[in-house]
């Protein structure tokens, strides 16, 4: 599903080169719920902004739904952006002029599908994560919970194949946090690939997958703990 | 182009910023404003100028004796002569490329003594002999009965056509003075008809309405003058040059009058054809000014536009990320700004065709209402070709003023666009 090989990345800011990511080889499959963590600077982000076609590379490859993703032309990357990745932000990064209906349906306005459509659908999905009775709101009207969950729902909207959650908890209170968990995890039972970048730990806990980063390499990966007792309860049974 | 998404988030950039919104438009609303405004009074000026020459021949010129300036053939310089009936008997025969031309002798009222009388009614008129084809040449309006004719030049008939002012002194209101008998320097004169200004507001020398017109043949005969005639208006032929006609019938004249050759001073012209040329120069002028003007004035409106749109996609530059990040092309991007930036420069610069288009309408219903007869009020005006030409430059301006801020918007890579916090 994801494929990288060898992945280096640098910035350059002035006479400065900052080697972000050093050759890194990651391969994730369909369905996987992951979680990659690491200190600041670890390079995490950066993974995710070459994950998400919002920033190029340097070396090696990557390959996504096993398309290589090198040389994209902006209008290549955007339809890429908009058919197979879904993206959840900290900051939630909702459209402050749209209501939570209008926010949810844009993936599909980019693709064409007309107003109407796109709004029935938006509202099926805002049900799906309880926020019917919102729909009209403005997102300065929601609280932080809710704005995530119409992001989610926003992601979600146009199928991806992969949502990448960048802090998705961040500004989140733990126990919203942990509702959120539980929404990435029922969406990630229906296949739909998830990988979260956080630096809290019993966030990643929640996943299926955690991944460490350390100077832009993998350090260290586990099965998470819930993982092993899901799978051990499963043999239990 | 009506894709509510994209309106949705024009106006609420727009609205959150009322204050910004209003001062950016205004500098293309102005513009635009005293472009049509310019324009409204420059189609006045030129209408007051092209009534002015009303139905005057405008390829016609003006000739008339002057003092030699050079010593010839025995003739000292300085020298004072006439032209003569066969002067333009000759000219007329000569020369193919002339449609009319039409001599005329002056005579005032000796130092402004009384020169026409009627019972115990009397005044001061410049008194004119002619040919028919003067009328042609620069029309007077008969009010009643006719211009002098052939058969008045034939037989020295001792007809007169007086100007509406002469009438009036000369008969009471209600008096009808055609067949009536005027005294001109003591000779009975019939009248036959009665003239005014035509639509030309040109004058040549005298005063239409104060002028008694008489058969040439008579005048030179009454006042004494001979076979000579004073000036000589001439058309030409409407394919015709007529500075070219001007040089051939002053080299004629002057070979004619034992002139120097290179005495150019000695035969007066006037070209009429190339002063109204050089008028009509001068509104092409003026035209192209005010369109220079006006769309300088638009132009630095726009470029406020252009810079308040630098300014919305900086504030927008988040906003922009997220649209990207979610699938937006960068087409998508700067058709959305673009259109913003037509959007503001359009309405702003409609409303400013409208508001000038009304107050130019509104000086020529005041102008006209309070009986003005100035066209420079009254026929201003501003041609829908005009309003539509505006209007396109404006969407074309809009173009521009939103080009270089979607052109900085699609440089903001999303990843920038979505860090920037």
């Amino acid at each position: 599903m994801i494929e990288l090989k060898g992945l280096h990345k640098s910035y350059i800011t002035g006479n400065n080169k900052l080697h972000v990511l050093k050759g890194l080889d990651l391969t994730i499959e369909q369905g996987e719920l992951v979680s990659i963590m690491g200190s600041s600077g670890s390079g995490k982000s950066t993974l995710l902004n070459v994950l998400g076609i919002l920033d190029s590379y340097d070396k090696g490859h990557y390959k996504l739904n096993n398309t290589l993703m090198s040389n994209l032309t902006e209008k290549k990357a955007a339809h890429y952006r908009n058919n197979m990745i879904g993206f959840v932000f900290q900051s939630f990064n909702l459209i402050s002029f749209k209501n939570a209906m209008e926010n949810v349906a844009l993936p599909l306005y980019y693709q064409g599908v007309s107003r109407k459509k796109r709004n029935k659908i938006a509202l099926e999905y805002l049900d799906r994560m309880g926020l019917k009775n919102w729909a009209d709101h403005m997102p300065n009207e929601l609280s932080g919970g809710q704005k995530q969950r119409v992001a989610i729902a926003r992601s979600m909207i146009s199928k991806p194949k992969v949502i990448l959650a960048d802090e998705p908890t961040g500004a989140l209170d733990s126990t919203t946090s942990l509702e959120v968990m539980d929404l990435f995890r029922e969406i990630n039972k229906e296949g739909i690939t998830i990988i979260i970048v956080t630096h809290e730990k019993d966030i990643s806990e929640r996943t299926n997958r955690i991944i460490y980063l350390k100077d832009g390499i993998i350090e260290s990966e586990f099965i998470s703990p819930r993982k092993i007792s899901e799978t051990v309860g499963t043999y239990r049974n | 182009m009506f894709d509510k998404e994209k309106w949705q988030e024009i106006f609420s950039s727009l609205k959150n910023n009322k204050m910004r919104t209003t001062l950016t438009v205004f500098g293309v609303f102005w513009g635009i404003f005293m472009l049509i405004i310019m324009l409204g009074l420059g189609m006045g000026f030129k209408n007051m100028i092209q009534e002015g020459f009303g139905d005057f021949a405008t390829n016609s010129l003006l000739i008339w004796p002057q003092q030699t300036t050079k010593a010839y053939k025995g003739f000292p310089r300085n020298r004072r002569y006439m032209f003569t009936n066969e002067d333009v008997q000759i000219i007329k025969e000569k020369f193919p490329e002339i449609e009319f031309i039409a001599p005329k002798l002056r005579a005032f009222g000796s130092e402004g003594a009384n020169n026409a009388t009627r019972g115990t009614k009397t005044g001061a008129f410049s008194v004119e002999g002619t040919f028919p084809e003067y009328n042609l040449i620069d029309p007077s309006k008969i009010t009643s009965g006719r211009f002098v004719n052939n058969v008045d030049i034939k037989e020295y008939k001792k007809v007169a056509v007086i100007g509406k002012h002469v009438k009036d002194v000369l008969f009471d209101k209600d008096e009808n003075p055609i067949g009536e008998y005027i005294k001109i320097n003591g000779i009975y004169f019939k009248v036959v008809g009665v003239l005014t200004k035509g639509a030309s507001n040109i004058s040549l020398g005298s005063d239409k309405d104060r002028s008694i017109v008489i058969p040439l043949t008579t005048f030179q005969k009454v006042y004494n003058r001979g076979n000579e005639v004073g000036f000589c208006a001439v058309t030409a032929v409407k394919e015709a040059n007529i500075a070219l006609v001007q040089q051939k019938i002053n080299t004629f004249l002057r070979s004619r009058h034992s002139i120097a050759p290179d005495d150019e001073q000695a035969v007066g012209g006037f070209n009429l054809a190339k002063e109204f040329k050089k008028i009509f120069k001068m509104i092409t002028g003026i035209g192209i000014l005010i369109w220079i003007v006006g769309t300088a004035t638009l132009l630095a409106g726009v470029i406020g536009v252009s810079n308040i749109m630098l300014v919305v996609v900086k504030e927008r530059t988040k906003e922009i990320g997220i649209q990207r990040a979610l699938g937006a092309t960068p087409f998508k991007i700067m058709n959305n700004i673009i259109t913003e930036a037509i959007f503001l420069t359009a309405s702003s610069g409609y409303m400013g065709i409208v508001l000038g288009v009304g107050v130019i309408e509104l000086i020529k219903m005041i102008a006209n209402s309070t009986g003005s007869d100035n066209p420079f009020f009254t026929h201003a005006g501003v041609n829908l070709n005009v309003a539509l030409m505006a209007l396109f430059i404006l969407v074309i301006f809009g173009v521009f003023a939103g080009f270089i801020p979607a052109k900085r918007a699609i440089s903001i890579k999303p990843i920038d666009a979505l860090r920037d916090e």
